[in-house]
């Protein structure tokens, strides 16, 4: 059942994905359109969107941070440490 | 003598651990499922029966074996039932030795968690490092005796920190050992010493190596094990005695980010979710260190979801590891057809780390980062925020995508043995998973366990604000991670990380212990051969020819006797440096040992 669900999905992808980005969108609307904002803690929550935007910068930076790092020479080959 | 009748839960663990060897083989699993849930039973009954049990009188010390209050409970527990969804994944192992060795894991956690005294929880602190690295060891390949040795190692240097602590508070203190609130307004040598030791069991970096090399290497169900006891319960011990002190806070964050960056470079799933647990304490370290009520509160709330959901994913990519021998991503991939239920279990897992609302990490974690906004300490909140996202881009996505979906990368050998696990390993991740969802979606069964039940109480994380918050952090992580697959494609590598001083450190040891010390050590030998053996010999020699010569008959095998002893005192005497500097210094410890506590 679970493999019939995900290769049902699969077979329509393009559709799924053009579903996703409605989806974030109502998300986005939703959020500033109808939820009240008493319950942020700073004033910069209040701009529309905001954790939105928050989310998708960290992921962006968290990649592009993390892969900088290790290609600094911190990944390295899987027998570094044999003799 | 136990003051009172009350039965230790780490004492069931013990004893049946002791007696499953001379079981039956029909009996076994039965009785392997019966000894964890009477441990289980055991903490139930002690449910509203706050007091100190179990005080025994040695030497001159009165030892505490059970504490009862609020935060002792919470953290028994969950780990007895840990100790029972754990059992049943491990059903399938014949070896009894890897049952015996996790319970008593168990009961040295249950003991630290139970304990009312430093010496008691010293004891069974050094029994949880000592049970657990045969977890490592059992999966005999080359490389574990090396990792377990490396685990022992550093394990060991912790616990000698905690014991110099513990030693110098006693004097300081003139005599008090009991294990409490340890006054972090004036900190001493002692109180650092003590946190040293609790740190590097909560892997808080630079002390944190050693958790993804052993937990990557542990046995499938040695991991499971692993994954739940040994950090959270230096976070009980962490929250028992360092409520509230402020270093803390910069450091669980740093911990939180830390995990974050390595689970990201990581190809191997089970290391990926070892640097992720680090993670994740990092939540509980800076909920600790904010050391409010709520934070409290927050950081026991954390560490029962964690224990639960990341044991169901150390489950989940065990039993991918267990039916294909695999745990690289560069060597899986497009499993879903194979194995559908492992990857609803571990999504399920993946979706409570990441907070999703209906999971359990959604009403845990989320007290702790609004501890962080109510005492104003705004950077550390947004930052346990960032790091959230993290969680989401690699436990609930990355990991998921790689094994089930994404490129097959899979061996022609890898997917023929790829299947869903044995029943028992499926029944154990059922029970994690349904505990995952009960704890997300029905608040009280674990708010009320709390040690402030009244401020859990008024805590509502489900509000349409919190919601729409977490939904969007979320959501457009998974967007950003979609549109930048391309980056995070499985790469073979290993990371270096801070057990390179140690392990490269230990190469420079290895060279010093070949070269110059091999080299006066054979000095030595070769001088007492000069000046000892030959002398010996020829004297022997003498008393042989002198018996055979003159006294024939009359002291016959006097001098066969002379060649024995000059053997047997050549035996005793190997000269070997390392035995004599052993000797030495194991006589000045217990001199100083002595010489302190008398």
């Amino acid at each position: 059942m679970i493999v019939k669900l995900i290769d049902f999905l699969r077979d329509r992808l393009p559709l799924v994905i053009r579903l996703s980005y409605v989806g974030l969108a109502l998300l986005v609307v939703w959020d500033v359109l109808f939820v009240s904002k008493e319950h942020a803690h700073t004033a910069v929550e209040h701009i529309p969107g905001f954790w939105a935007v928050f989310g998708f910068v960290a992921c962006v930076v968290i990649i592009i941070v993390s892969k900088w790092y290790g290609h600094l020479g911190i990944m390295t080959r899987e027998d570094y440490y044999d003799n | 003598m136990i003051t009172d009748l009350w039965l230790h839960p780490a004492l069931i663990l013990i004893v049946g651990a002791f007696i499953l060897p001379f079981l039956p083989k029909w009996l076994k699993r039965p009785y392997l499922v019966i000894v964890p849930t009477l441990a289980f039973l055991s903490v139930l009954s002690m449910q509203g029966q706050h007091g100190i049990y179990g005080v025994v009188r040695f030497l001159d010390w009165d030892l505490t074996f059970g504490r009862v209050d609020n935060l002792s409970m919470v953290f028994a527990y969950i780990m007895t039932l840990m100790c029972i969804i754990g059992t049943i994944y491990g059903l399938h192992v014949e070896e009894d030795f890897q049952h015996i060795a996790a319970w008593l894991y168990v009961a040295g956690s249950l003991g630290v968690i139970f304990c009312g005294d430093y010496l008691v929880l010293f004891l069974f602190w050094e029994l949880m490092a000592f049970a657990s690295v045969f977890l490592v060891w059992f999966r005999r390949r080359p490389e574990s005796l090396a990792v377990g040795y490396r685990y022992l190692l550093v394990h060991t240097a912790g616990g000698l920190a905690l014991l110099a602590g513990l030693i110098l508070r006693y004097q300081a203190t003139g005599g008090d050992l009991s294990f409490g609130p340890i006054g972090v307004g004036s900190p001493s040598l002692s109180t650092y010493l003590i946190l040293i030791g609790f740190l590097l069991n909560a892997a808080v970096p630079p002390f944190h190596a050693w958790l993804p090399d052993a937990y990557g290497e542990a046995t499938v169900s040695g991991a499971v094990f692993m994954c739940a006891f040994t950090t959270k319960t230096a976070v009980y011990a962490l929250a028992r005695a360092f409520a509230g002190m402020e270093i803390l806070v910069p450091l669980g964050v740093c911990m939180a980010l830390y995990g974050v960056v390595y689970a990201v470079l990581e190809n191997d799933a089970r290391r990926l979710l070892a640097y992720h647990i680090i993670s994740q304490v990092g939540y509980m370290v800076a909920g600790v260190g904010i050391g409010t009520e709520l934070a409290i509160n927050g950081t026991c709330a954390h560490a029962f979801a964690h224990i639960l959901y990341k044991g169901l994913l150390f489950m989940g990519c065990g039993s991918v590891l267990h039916m294909t021998g695999k745990s690289k991503f560069s060597e899986l991939g497009g499993l879903y057809k194979k194995m559908p239920m492992a990857f609803v279990f571990t999504m399920i897992g993946g979706l409570s780390i990441s907070a999703f609302p209906l999971f359990s990490g959604f009403v845990s974690k989320a007290m702790i980062v609004a501890a962080g906004f109510e005492v104003h300490n705004y950077w550390a909140a947004f930052l346990l925020t960032l790091a959230s996202a993290g969680t989401f881009l690699h436990t609930g996505l990355k990991v998921p995508y790689f094994i089930w979906f994404g490129k097959n990368n899979c061996s022609q050998e890898t997917w023929a043995k790829a299947a869903d696990p044995p029943w028992n390993m499926q029944l154990g991740m059922a029970i994690a998973a349904f505990l995952c969802i009960l704890i997300g979606s029905y608040t009280p069964y674990l708010y009320n366990m709390l040690p402030y039940p009244q401020i859990a109480a008024g805590y509502h994380p489900y509000n349409t604000y919190h919601l729409s918050e977490t939904l969007q952090i979320l959501l457009f992580t998974a967007l950003g991670f979609f549109l930048l697959i391309k980056k995070l494609a499985p790469e073979p590598t290993i990371s270096i990380d801070l057990d390179w001083f140690y392990r490269m450190g230990g190469r420079g040891f290895y060279w010093l212990a070949k070269k110059p010390i091999q080299w006066a050590d054979s000095c030595v030998s070769e001088g007492y051969r000069y000046l000892g053996l030959i002398p010996l010999m020829t004297t022997a020699q003498f008393w042989s020819w002198f018996d055979w010569h003159a006294i024939d008959g009359v002291v016959d095998g006097l001098a066969k006797t002379v060649r024995g002893v000059g053997s047997l005192v050549r035996r005793a005497q190997s000269g070997q440096l390392q035995y004599n500097i052993f000797y030495a210094v194991s006589i000045v410890a217990v001199a100083l040992v002595l010489y302190v506590f008398a």
